[in-house]
């Protein structure tokens, strides 16, 4: 058997083995690329009171976790007792971005399944989702002491993600 | 009941498929004729119980039996009668049943079509395509049963997509699955070869028609694809290079450069383990298409709904076919012996340049759409290749073949030079590039890509009429000019009149994006539309709103257009419906947007499109098929092996 | 009666004459152009099979507002390349950015292509040297010549 001839096996297989990972992926989850890097620096109005704002400088020293929702995303009341309970315990501050949403049906929304958050703030035209890299909602990002994102939860938070990823951070974080 | 006939026909032809391959490939080694003679048989029951099966899944569908879990996720009893029929490969499960049956189609043209062939041959090549034929049938068992049925029968089915609901389901997908399924002939012709050791010229003979017959069903299942997307999409464009798109366009390039090498294996007894790497690589393709749409590894429009277990199986039964066919490659590659020399200038270099071109072409093209998943794979993150970097990318390789096509015909076998070829075609090559570079003069700003494409396309044009020229001359009676003579320069002005369309439609289509009131008119590329007025539309399960547009040119009403934009029933994302008017040298091409809040007299965005030539890129590929076709009905084909009828035209194609 | 009929006329003709030249959708044009050319190098996020030019999702709306401001701002395309990029990753560039991790992209095609051809033509030649077939004497050329006559060049 020359060499050569086994050239295309050998391609073939390696072909073989990316395929086989890239079962294991999932093509449509972008990770984000601020991972790293500082929160963008927002202020926006409160939904509960619109006259005041709020600013992300406010957090600076304290672990946080900026969860983005809407009364028309199906996929947040998946994740909502699970915030619900979190923010019972009183970890960290949760802070919720209405995103694209009227300030009736947010506070509508809350009251049927529950206020998780410190606060809420609207992001009527969406453009604080977009400086955070919002493809989908609901989206979560873990901030540290210094305003610095150190983890994103794309899609739903899972009892798991809390479990395995989120809440290892955040102790390590509030040292 | 009928269902269950269905399932059942399946799982007997699981059988029949598993002894055929087995009997034939162990029938062929020890040379046992009994064994051998089931072959063609055999692929005759297959078929037929191939179509039962499908017969019944239709009727399934027809009847609206919901209890059927497949029909009920795409069917509806207000879906018009044709897509009843035509949903059955709407979806993944049913788009399998047609695969299969394709596939059974195919072995029945073998079995049919092959009188010349010795038998030990075709019970080996029918052996192959029937163990292809049991992976499918295992896939389709296990993973992906379209005769599940429903604990719960639901009253009504969710409804066929709504993009789907178009004559273009009727012919698309069979036409492409054709080709795609037609790539494992020629396959099972190079296996057979290569379990035989037989790798003569008749070997390549008996394989160029079926190469080329599914080289043709992949032209013209593309080109439907593409047209289909142009008109039903509503924003003009025809070709994305998504990733599904791209899995037919790979074994259609490496089925171009299969002919091609045939050609030169046929009569030079040349590139033998080229062409056996080409038919396996080809059919590879088709299969790796096959793992791309259903396993969910790549974001495709096309995808069908995925499941991690139906990817896992398509890629086990990936490994084993081409893993197999390479190994055995390997194997018997010594045995595989090229003969025969030939000079850096001749006819065989310039078929060989071509074949690396188209091939690196394809390569290009692979790359492309593994990419991403092989940075991910990597964890190096997560990339997007789009249409930019295959315009890039694929448009400088694929030049230099429109070059070198037509001036392989006239090399000569063996040797030829430099000067002999630049005596011949010196003259054709001033004239095209002086045309090319005048055209576009004619149809707009004057742009040096156009320029060049155009004299490319002036280059096949002339050269194929001078070679026709200089044949027709040559011979006392043009009747013996074989088929295959006017077929490939038929396919090669084909190419040519494409290019035309792309080129022309790249360089000087127009488009306005407007507002419009009735009333209100919009002017491109010369002609006036005017928007008459809109009114509500019921359909079978849709209701849409009409317009009426008045087409103007030089101030006479040609016609009106009624582009539409419906909201069917079952679906919440509205549908947009144009309004062409096609002809020889352009389409104009108006779609109805959304309508407009925003003012007290109802307005409506209305994009209007003017799209110079662009149907010759279909036309085109029409014109290629019919070459193929005439090629590959060439009589020699069909000539027994014992008799062997003398042909007495002179310089005849290659 | 005369007169409200006259007046009625007169109406309808102005407002005929109001319906004219459709007005382009865009604000202005040639801002538009630009951001369409721009967003046609760019993958909307949520039907990833489309561009961000012509998706009609809700998000790539609200992108292309953005794209239209920064457009109207005078940024450079780098620009308004690297405010996409930096909040969503290189995944939303259609054409892949030439650095190391995708020089096999870029250049693997054109680096197969030349070796390719380098082998085509070492193959050739190293055949041709191979291969010196004896000449045919002059009983075995009269035999071809008769055998070429016979069948054409073409079998």
């Amino acid at each position: 058997m020359k060499m050569k001839a086994l050239i295309p096996l050998g391609l073939f297989a390696v072909l073989v083995v990316f395929l086989a990972i890239g079962l294991t992926r999932d093509p449509h989850e972008i990770p984000s690329p601020l991972i790293g890097k500082p929160a963008p620096l927002f202020t926006a109005p409160q939904l509960k009171s619109p006259g005041q704002q709020f600013s992300a400088k406010d957090m600076l020293g304290k672990v946080w976790i900026l969860n983005t929702w809407a009364s028309w995303c199906v996929a947040c009341r998946q994740e909502h007792p699970i915030l619900v309970e979190f923010a019972k315990t009183k970890t960290i501050a949760v802070i919720g971005l209405d995103y694209k949403d009227q300030n009736v049906d947010g506070l509508q929304w809350l009251a049927r399944y529950g206020d998780p958050y410190d606060l809420s703030v609207t992001d009527r035209d969406g453009r604080i989702g977009i400086d955070f890299g919002v493809y989908g909602v609901p989206e979560s990002f873990l901030i540290d002491k210094a305003g610095v994102i150190r983890y994103k939860q794309i899609g739903p938070i899972t009892e798991e993600a809390l479990r395995d990823k989120i809440l290892p951070l955040v102790r390590e974080l509030e040292k | 009941m009928i269902p269950e006939i269905g399932h059942f026909a399946l799982i007997l032809a699981l059988f029949v498929a598993l002894a055929l391959g087995t009997l034939g490939v162990i029938g062929g080694q020890q040379g046992r004729a009994d064994w051998m003679a089931l072959a063609r048989p055999g692929a005759q029951a297959l078929w037929l119980l191939a179509v039962i099966s499908f017969g019944c899944l239709t009727y399934a569908f027809f009847t609206n039996d919901f209890s059927v879990s497949y029909v009920a996720q795409h069917s509806n009893t207000k879906l018009p009668d044709i897509y009843r029929i035509a949903g059955v490969w709407g979806g993944h499960e049913g788009s399998l049943l047609l695969w299969f049956v394709m596939l059974c189609t195919w072995m029945m043209a073998v079995s049919l079509f092959s009188r010349q062939l010795p038998d030990v041959m075709v019970s080996r090549v029918l052996a192959v395509l029937a163990l292809v034929a049991v992976g499918f049938l295992l896939f389709m068992l296990i993973t992906s049963n379209p005769f599940l049925r429903l604990a719960e029968i639901p009253a009504e089915g969710r409804d066929l997509n709504p993009l789907l609901q178009d004559p273009g389901l009727v012919f698309h997908p069979p036409m492409l699955y054709m080709g795609y399924v037609g790539m494992a002939v020629p396959f099972a012709f190079s296996i057979a070869a290569l379990l035989n050791g037989r790798l003569d010229a008749a070997w390549a003979r008996w394989t160029r028609p079926w190469a080329t017959a599914a080289w043709i069903c992949l032209t013209i299942g593309i080109a439907m694809g593409s047209w289909w997307a142009y008109y039903e999409l509503g924003w003009g464009g025809w070709w994305f290079w998504d990733p599904v798109e791209n899995a037919s366009f790979l074994p259609w390039l490496v089925g171009s450069a299969l002919i091609h090498s045939l050609a030169v294996t046929e009569k030079r007894g040349l590139f033998r383990s080229w062409t056996i790497m080409l038919s396996i690589i080809g059919f590879s393709l088709s299969l790796l298409g096959t793992f791309l749409v259903r396993s969910g590894v790549l974001t495709s429009v096309h995808a069908f709904a995925t499941d991690p277990k139906r990817g896992v199986f398509i890629l086990l039964f990936l490994a084993a076919v081409v893993g197999g066919s390479l190994t055995l490659f390997a194997a018997r590659s010594g045995k595989v012996r090229s003969g025969g020399a030939f000079s850096l200038i001749s006819r065989e270099t310039f078929l060989l340049v071509n074949n690396v071109l188209l091939t690196t072409a394809a390569a290009a093209v692979l790359l492309g759409t593994l990419y991403p998943l092989i940075i991910d794979a990597l964890n190096l993150g997560k990339l997007s290749v789009g249409p930019p970097y295959f315009n890039a990318v694929f448009a400088p390789i694929m030049l230099p073949v429109l070059f070198f096509m037509v001036v392989g015909s006239f090399a000569r076998w063996k040797n030829d030079s430099v000067a002999e070829l630049a005596k011949k075609l010196g003259p054709v090559a001033a004239v095209s590039v002086l045309l090319g570079c005048s055209a576009p003069l004619l149809a707009g700003p004057w742009s040096w890509l156009v320029a060049l494409a155009l004299s490319l396309v002036f280059w096949i044009v002339l050269t194929s009429f001078q070679h026709i020229y200089r044949q027709l001359k040559g011979t006392s009676n043009w009747r013996v000019i074989p088929l295959a003579y006017w077929g490939m320069h038929l396919a090669h002005i084909g190419i040519a009149i494409c290019v035309v369309g792309i080129t022309m439609v790249k360089g000087y289509e127009t488009e306005k994006d407007v507002r419009m009131a009735v009333g209100d008119t919009v002017e491109v590329g010369g002609y006036t539309f005017r928007l008459k007025g809109i009114s509500e539309v019921p359909g079978p399960n849709y209701t849409a709103d009409r317009g009426v547009v008045e087409l103007i040119k030089n101030g006479k009403v040609l016609r009106t257009l009624e582009p539409e934009k419906r909201t069917y029933f079952s679906s919440t994302m509205p549908m947009t419906e144009t309004a062409i008017d096609s002809n020889l040298t352009r389409d104009v091409y108006v779609a109805l947007g959304e309508r407009l809040e925003d003012s007290a007299t109802p307005a409506w965005a209305m994009r209007v499109y003017h799209k110079p030539f662009v149907t010759w890129i279909w036309y085109g590929s029409l014109l290629m098929a019919v070459g193929g076709a005439l090629a590959a009905l060439d009589r020699r084909y069909r000539r027994k092996a014992a008799a062997t009828a003398p042909t007495h035209a002179k310089g005849v194609a290659a | 009666m005369k007169y409200c009929l006259a007046l009625i006329l007169a109406l309808h003709c102005t407002l005929s004459a109001w319906a004219g030249e459709a007005v382009p959708l865009a604000e202005d044009p040639v801002v538009e152009q630009r951001m369409i050319a721009i967003s046609e190098e760019l993958r909307c996020l949520v039907c990833q099979n489309e561009s961000l030019a012509g998706s009609r999702a809700d998000l790539a709306q609200d992108l292309r507002r953005e794209l239209r401001t920064l457009v109207k701002a005078n940024k450079s395309d780098a620009e308004i390349m690297e405010y996409m990029v930096s909040r969503y990753g290189d995944f939303v560039r259609y054409r892949p950015p030439v650095k190391p991790m995708t020089w096999m992209l870029w250049f693997g095609p054109f680096l197969l292509l030349i070796g390719a051809i380098v082998v085509l033509v070492r193959t050739v030649r190293r055949n041709q040297r191979g291969e010196t077939p004896a000449a045919l004497d002059p009983d075995q050329r009269k035999k071809a010549q008769a055998l070429l006559k016979d069948t054409g060049t073409s079998s």
